[in-house]
């Protein structure tokens, strides 16, 4: 079942084609609300992507259509070379993984059934939980650090575990598999954000995850990630290493912020420091 | 597949998987997860239905022992205990069982889909669709005024219910339709919020054309079909058994082949695509599932309200979060109709109230304080 999955990702990464790419594409909501048009982007496989813009700039629009949750107007979205609003749903499901922004965990869950809950594409009705379906569960406890809350309710969880836990979910639907990641640390105090993002990072490293994420937090952004993609009115206004993109004239053509860009003191990665809103 | 080769390779197994215990066979091919605590309530709860069901039997007008019940069911009693027990107390009785499971049924999806514990197929406007259809055919064509007089009797037994069902369909068509759009993105969205607000929208307008139909109506025909709005098991005969009995045997198995896809859309639209599931198609049956089981459960009892409400988040509840108990929200519905329909029988010595009402006295309470809870989480 898988060894045909693995056989094409092989022969996508040999012809240079794994991971996620975007040709012409066009997003929109109806004919007059084009939000992103004659798009190119490469996000590059293995490495932690940070989308970051203004809002309304089109950066949760990108990620929906990434994730296969709005079908483009036009052009197409590349998942290891192949179109993926052609590929079957189930497929995907196992490939690619989403955290919408502030999910809501059904009342009552416990940590566990909410994580069992991303083997929901590997289970039938006659294999409703299989070894291998065990052993995803366990690993992607283990990923999170919540193997000994697994049997709490998630409503008794902090915010920072809560994230962690849906991460899990996600990361429990198949290996190696693409995380999106829409706004992580949404709702989260500042602690926890880092939790998330060290996790997020730790994922990427140890088990060769691709991640793509919308951040809204640029100094976070250039911490975690090793390619940000900037845009503005649906354009990509840069795309690259943040120790090199991230400057003043990035952020004031993005934000349309005067600021300052310094070296971060703990981890030398451009910090930026606002002055006030471009005049 | 191999279903017919022997699996005598590998014996069957249990593996624990943090609480619950997945039992295997054919080497891993089939695997079972069973939940200890989810299947201990639902034994719990079909305990209860039983012995509610043996109360139902046995208390009434006259008190019948519970050893005659049993001859009585079999027909081995005296003749009046076989006809009491027969004709009168088990059709109720077992119209009280299907209708509590399918209104439960249809509560447990409705609330699984919408992820709103105030839905239900009565709040958001199906039950009420059922009513304005039944009410429709009393008053259209039972009325002393097109001639009818004499047959509405007949004519209230088999075209009340069908009225009920169209009604029902016909609500569920409109809440379907108009809570569902095509995304210009691409192919359907389907905003269960949009259904709720519709169907709440609707409830009001369909239970309006009732009440000008019973202003209009002549007095009798007004007061009979008063009777029938408040939902009862009074007079339910094998006759109102077919249609929900039908409607369980068909769309029950369905409902559990869909079970682990409403897993997946409990947990928010977005997050169910992501999971592969096709989100639009499987609301849009789920949605048709749960409104065929609130439609024919009208259609047998009338309108009783709160029951689809309630059976589930009781259901949730005692099963502690795991997945979607669909099964215990069926017998939780069940043991809720036999237990409120003893009440009724039971509660004032001389007459008897119907079900309908007492469900809505305790239901209505419990939506409050829903209602305080929720408001007070957020």
């Amino acid at each position: 079942m898988t060894s045909t999955y693995e056989a094409a990702r092989k022969q996508a990464a040999a012809n240079g084609a794994a991971g996620l790419r975007t040709e012409g594409l066009r997003l929109g909501y109806g004919p007059d609300r084009v939000v992103i048009d004659e798009l190119d982007l490469e996000l590059p496989h293995g490495a932690v992507t940070a989308v970051i813009g203004a809002n309304g700039s089109g950066k949760s629009t990108l990620l929906r259509a990434l994730s296969r949750l709005l079908r483009p107007v036009a052009g197409r979205v590349l998942l290891d070379g192949e179109d993926l609003h052609r590929l079957r749903t189930k497929d995907v499901a196992t490939r690619l993984g989403l955290l919408p922004q502030a999910p809501v965990s059904p009342e009552g869950i416990t940590v566990r059934d909410l994580v069992r809950r991303g083997r929901i594409p590997h289970t039938s009705l006659w294999q409703q939980w299989s070894a291998e379906d065990e052993a995803a569960l366990r690993a992607a406890l283990a990923a999170t650090d919540l193997t000994s809350l697994a049997d709490e309710p998630i409503d008794a969880l902090s915010g920072g575990q809560r994230q962690r836990a849906w991460l899990a979910l996600v990361i429990a639907q198949g290996t190696p598999l693409l995380l999106l990641l829409d706004e992580p640390t949404t709702y989260l105090d500042i602690a926890h954000q880092i939790d998330v993002l060290e996790l997020v990072r730790r994922l990427n490293r140890s088990e060769d995850r691709t991640v793509v994420m919308v951040l809204h937090d640029l100094n976070q952004a250039c911490r975690f990630a090793d390619h940000v993609v900037a845009l503005r009115e649906g354009q990509v206004v840069a795309a690259g290493d943040p120790a090199e993109i991230v400057t003043e004239e990035l952020v004031r053509t993005v934000f349309e912020l005067e600021s300052r860009v310094v070296p971060d003191p703990v981890t030398n990665t451009p910090l930026v420091v606002p002055v006030g809103r471009a005049t | 597949m191999t279903a017919t080769r022997e699996g005598s390779r590998t014996r069957p197994g249990f593996v624990r998987s943090g609480p619950d215990i997945v039992a295997t066979a054919r080497g891993g091919a089939v695997s079972v997860l069973i939940r200890p605590r989810a299947c201990a309530v639902a034994v719990g709860m079909l305990g209860l239905v039983f012995v509610l069901a043996c109360l139902a039997l046995a208390i009434g007008t006259r008190w019948i022992p519970l050893d005659e019940v049993v001859q009585g069911v079999f027909g081995t009693a005296d003749r009046t205990v076989n006809l009491t027990v027969q004709r009168l107390r088990l059709p109720r009785v077992v119209v009280a069982v299907l209708v509590g499971a399918a209104l439960g049924l249809s509560g447990s999806i409705v609330q699984a889909i919408t992820r709103n514990p105030i839905a239900a197929p009565d709040v958001i406007g199906v039950t009420a669709g059922a009513s304005f259809g039944a009410i429709a055919v009393l008053l259209g064509f039972g009325g002393a005024s097109f001639g009818y007089g004499g047959a509405s009797a007949e004519l209230s037994q088999v075209g009340v219910p069908i009225g009920a069902v169209v009604g029902a369909l016909l609500a569920a068509a409109i809440v379907l339709g108009i809570g569902g759009s095509r995304s210009p993105g691409g192919g359907m969205a389907f905003s269960a919020q949009r259904v709720v607000l519709v169907g709440i929208v609707l409830h009001a307008a369909f239970m309006g054309l009732v009440h000008w139909g019973l202003a209009a109506a002549d007095v009798d025909q007004a007061s009979k079909a008063k009777v029938w709005l408040v939902g009862s098991l009074h007079g339910r005969g094998w006759e109102h058994v077919s249609g929900v009995s039908l409607t369980l045997a068909v769309l029950l198995p369905v409902a559990l082949l869909l079970g682990s896809r409403l897993a997946a859309l409990s947990l928010g639209e977005s997050a169910a695509t992501t999971l592969g599931v096709p989100v639009a198609r499987t609301q849009v049956g789920l949605f048709v599932v749960a409104f065929a089981f609130a439609g024919t459960a009208a259609a047998a009892a009338g309108p009783i309200n709160f029951v689809a409400l309630l059976a589930p988040q009781i259901a949730k509840r005692l099963v502690r979060g795991s997945g979607v108990p669909l099964i215990t929200s069926a017998l939780t519905g069940a043991a809720l109709l036999l237990a409120a329909d003893l009440l009724a029988r039971l509660a004032i010595p001389s007459t008897e109230l119907p079900a309908g009402a007492v469900t809505a006295l305790v239901g209505a309470p419990y939506l409050l304080w829903l209602v305080v809870r929720l408001g007070g989480r957020r």
